[in-house]
């Protein structure tokens, strides 16, 4: 019975992965196609990098893309779901369970952020990191569904691990924007954008979303690092003690402060607000992928 | 003659006002929190004397030359290091230095009066002007009033106030960071931290010397100890069939504290409460019941000897001393719960519960050295003294005769690791964060705003501010305009 839940899962997964490549495609080809070659009156003045979008002509393919994201999405939380089941408890306790969570956790945040701003030019790019991010747990870091180690059957489990998963997926994304901006803004010193990345919101407009997604999640990553404390006193004996991962988390935590009082206190806006986004976001990452895999403390469990 | 050049002599207080200031400023604040952060960085990646004292000896064997650098800059022990400390306490005077003014500045604020209309509403934004009379001032009070706005109304107009909890919010979010600070230097202080290992049957009685190991915060000492028995009925440790992970480990424990005695249980998630002390279930493993006997068959040492665990199986080592016998006898032991029934790679282990134990051996006899007065691992045996004289193994209810005497293993138990902590700090700590987070959501969700409303000859004007450019207050002046437009 249990293993039939875990197959069932190793699908839902498989079938995730290939919609999201269907709708990487989709985004792929509606961002090449929405362009259409600039019209005679436009060359007049000479000026042919200003070719026109026409989102009418791929409007069908957009809608495609997004609607595939969100099967996706629908299928990758099925397949957390039957894992969950399959393990008898949260399908939290190994990295790759952590990792398929995250992808859900970075496409919700896309998704949900959808809704209120045209953000479907970034689809390509969520689309691609999720499927690198699956590909990456299916192979590498795959483990059979396991029962929990002792430490880690705990409510603060569920607690805890959601709110660093939640935190991370919306601190990536933040770190996707600022990234945007940069790229973008190195484009628009040199000269007008191109066609295809039109569509992209004013420097003005990523700079402000970076900063409102680091805002909206830095109370909740907050939260994470305390639950994780309370769960600690309860299961080690001690509620902080410079575990690995509690000094990266710590380290995130610094990052992302200085980041909020850059901007709100002394005014950082556009490049060096994005660079120290970035640089808060790369420490929840490195703290991820190196204390998991390299680290050692008491944050390893189970191989990976 | 020269003149003499007149230099502005900044005067001793000036000086320590200088610093102060500069000390307090948000850009020193801000670079002494990225310093902390890139501060903590060393110790994640080098061996902490804290979390993994082992590692740390390794490198004083491996290579000692930079071993001994590390440690003249406390890199082993990062987080108490002066460094790291002078930073933390740096960034805490100067948060404390900029906190506590705006504390004052902000409640004189929130008891004054909102500001005065500004005479020209109309360069202000969300600027609309309509037809009124006087009756919309009312309607304007009335909504104020429900919508918790601060007024001040002077003759035809009013100046509307709200969202002081936005700078509520980050005062107390900062206050709370210097509660959490408290709280750890409180437990540091007056905290205690011990550990035992206790094998089923035993009793630990909770006084200094029961411990294997204790430490006292500096301000606290042994008299603190809270009186408490606790004997080790039993210990189940239930692993994976397939991968030997452990799936659930419990203590089942009698407690005598405060007069009562009772049954209580102990897991990885559940520890044991007296008072503001602790007990943690840690570590376990096994412990062999050996009798060794002289050549005459006197019995020299008899009981549960603790053996530490090596791997996920259990496989542990251990030494046997047996001072008493003459000559002094030593056994270089491992212990396996589960024979591997391989006979090349010496013991083996290839599960983690009891299903074929076997205990085995080197004998040695000479001084062990007990009376040295160095101390010595009960683990290890130093053996370079020492004469070896057999080599053997034993199953439980088997007895291994030597020329010196014999062993016998009885039977094997479990032992845990109990781990003891009282950290009275840890409540402030706990409020501090629970304060901090309420304080962040005000801080970063609260908008500060204002709204002024005049009747002027020409009908009603209104505008509108939002301090640090919050959004939202375009919809919330729409509203309070329909609605003391009678619009409803």
């Amino acid at each position: 019975m249990q293993t039939t839940w875990a197959y069932i899962s190793n699908y839902c997964v498989y079938s995730a992965m290939a919609i999201f490549t269907i709708s990487f495609i989709a985004h792929a080809f509606e961002t090449a196609f929405a362009v259409r070659a600039p019209e005679a009156a436009d060359s007049t003045d000479g000026n042919l990098l200003l070719k026109t979008l026409d989102y009418k002509r791929t409007e069908k393919t957009a809608r495609i893309a997004t609607a595939m994201m969100i099967l996706g999405f629908i299928l990758l939380l099925a397949g957390i779901v039957a894992r969950g089941i399959s393990n008898g408890h949260v399908p939290w306790g190994n990295m790759y369970e952590f990792s398929i969570t995250g992808a859900l956790a970075f496409t919700g945040a896309y998704l949900a952020a959808l809704r209120k701003y045209d953000l479907r030019w970034l689809g390509l790019f969520v689309s691609i990191s999720v499927l690198l991010t699956l590909g990456t747990a299916i192979t590498l870091l795959y483990r059979d569904s396991a029962p929990l180690v002792p430490a880690l059957k705990s409510t603060w489990l569920v607690i805890h691990v959601f709110a660093a998963i939640i935190s991370g997926g919306v601190f990536l994304l933040a770190n996707v924007v600022a990234g945007a901006y940069l790229y973008l803004d190195r484009l628009e010193s040199r000269g007008p954008r191109p066609a295809w990345l039109q569509r992209v919101p004013s420097l003005e407009v990523l700079d402000q979303l970076s900063y409102r997604l680091v805002a909206f999640v830095f109370p909740l990553w907050t939260f994470a690092v305390i639950a994780g404390a309370i769960w600690a006193e309860s299961a080690w004996g001690r509620y902080w003690g410079w575990d690995p991962k509690e000094t990266w988390a710590f380290i995130t935590w610094v990052a992302y402060a200085a980041y909020l009082h850059a901007r709100v206190t002394v005014g950082w806006r556009g490049r060096r607000a994005a660079w120290l986004c970035i640089f808060a976001g790369s420490t929840f990452l490195f703290n991820y992928v190196y204390v998991n895999v390299w680290g050692t403390g008491k944050h390893t469990y189970s191989g990976l | 003659m020269s003149k003499e050049v007149e230099v502005p002599e900044l005067g001793f207080l000036a000086l320590i006002r200088y610093a102060w200031r500069q000390l307090t400023s948000m850009r020193t604040a801000l670079i002494l929190l990225m310093l902390m952060g890139v501060a903590a960085i060393p110790g994640s990646l080098i061996p902490q004397r804290i979390t993994n004292q082992i590692a740390v000896r390794e490198m004083f064997t491996t290579n000692p030359e930079l071993a001994k650098w590390y440690d003249r800059f406390s890199l082993f022990d990062v987080y108490g290091s002066p460094w790291f400390s002078a930073i933390y306490i740096l960034l805490f005077i100067s948060l404390i230095g900029c906190v506590l003014p705006r504390s004052v500045e902000h409640y004189k604020a929130m008891r004054a009066q909102p500001p005065v209309t500004p005479k020209n509403l109309s360069r202000l934004e969300h600027h609309q002007e309509f037809a009124g009379g006087a009756e919309t001032l009312d309607r304007a009070t009335v909504w104020f009033k429900k919508n918790r706005f601060r007024v001040r109304i002077e003759g035809n107009s009013i100046s509307a106030e709200k969202g002081f909890i936005r700078e509520t919010g980050n005062l107390l979010f900062h206050l709370s960071l210097i509660l959490i600070l408290v709280g750890v230097s409180f437990g540091s202080l007056f905290g205690m931290r011990g550990e035992a290992i206790v094998s089923t049957g035993e009793r630990f009685v909770n006084v200094a010397t029961s411990y294997d190991s204790l430490s006292f915060g500096k301000l606290t000492g042994e008299k603190s100890l809270p009186t408490f028995e606790i004997k080790l009925d039993k210990f189940l440790g239930e692993y994976d069939p397939v991968t030997s992970a452990p799936k659930d480990y419990t203590a089942w424990v009698t407690i005598t504290y405060q007069g009562s005695t009772y049954k209580k249980e102990i897991k990885v998630n559940k520890p044991l409460t007296f008072g503001n002390t602790r007990v943690y279930l840690q570590a376990n493993g096994y412990s062999p019941v050996v009798t060794v006997r002289d050549s005459e068959g006197n019995v020299a040492l008899q009981g549960p000897i603790p053996f530490l665990p090596q791997d996920g199986n259990l496989r542990s080592i251990g030494s046997i001393k047996v001072p008493d016998a003459e000559p002094q006898i030593g056994f270089v032991s491992s212990f396996v719960p589960t024979n591997a029934r391989t006979t090349d790679q010496g013991a083996v282990s290839i599960f983690p519960e009891l299903l074929d134990p076997k205990l085995l051996f080197s004998i040695w006899k000479g001084d062990l050295g007990l009376d040295s007065g160095i101390p010595q691992s009960v683990y290890r045996i130093d053996t370079s003294k020492l004469e070896k004289v057999g080599l053997g193994s034993v199953k439980p209810g088997e007895t291994f005769t030597y020329p010196e005497g014999s062993i016998t293993l009885e039977m094997v138990i479990p032992w845990v690791n109990l781990q003891f902590v009282d950290d009275p700090g840890k409540s402030y700590a706990l409020i501090g964060a629970i304060l901090a987070i309420l304080g962040l959501l005000s801080s970063l969700y609260g908008r500060r705003r204002r709204i002024w409303v005049r009747i002027t000859s020409g009908g009603v004007e209104v505008a509108g501010l939002a301090k640090n450019s919050a959004p939202g207050l375009d919809v919330e002046i729409e509203k309070f305009v329909s609605a003391i437009r009678g619009e409803k």
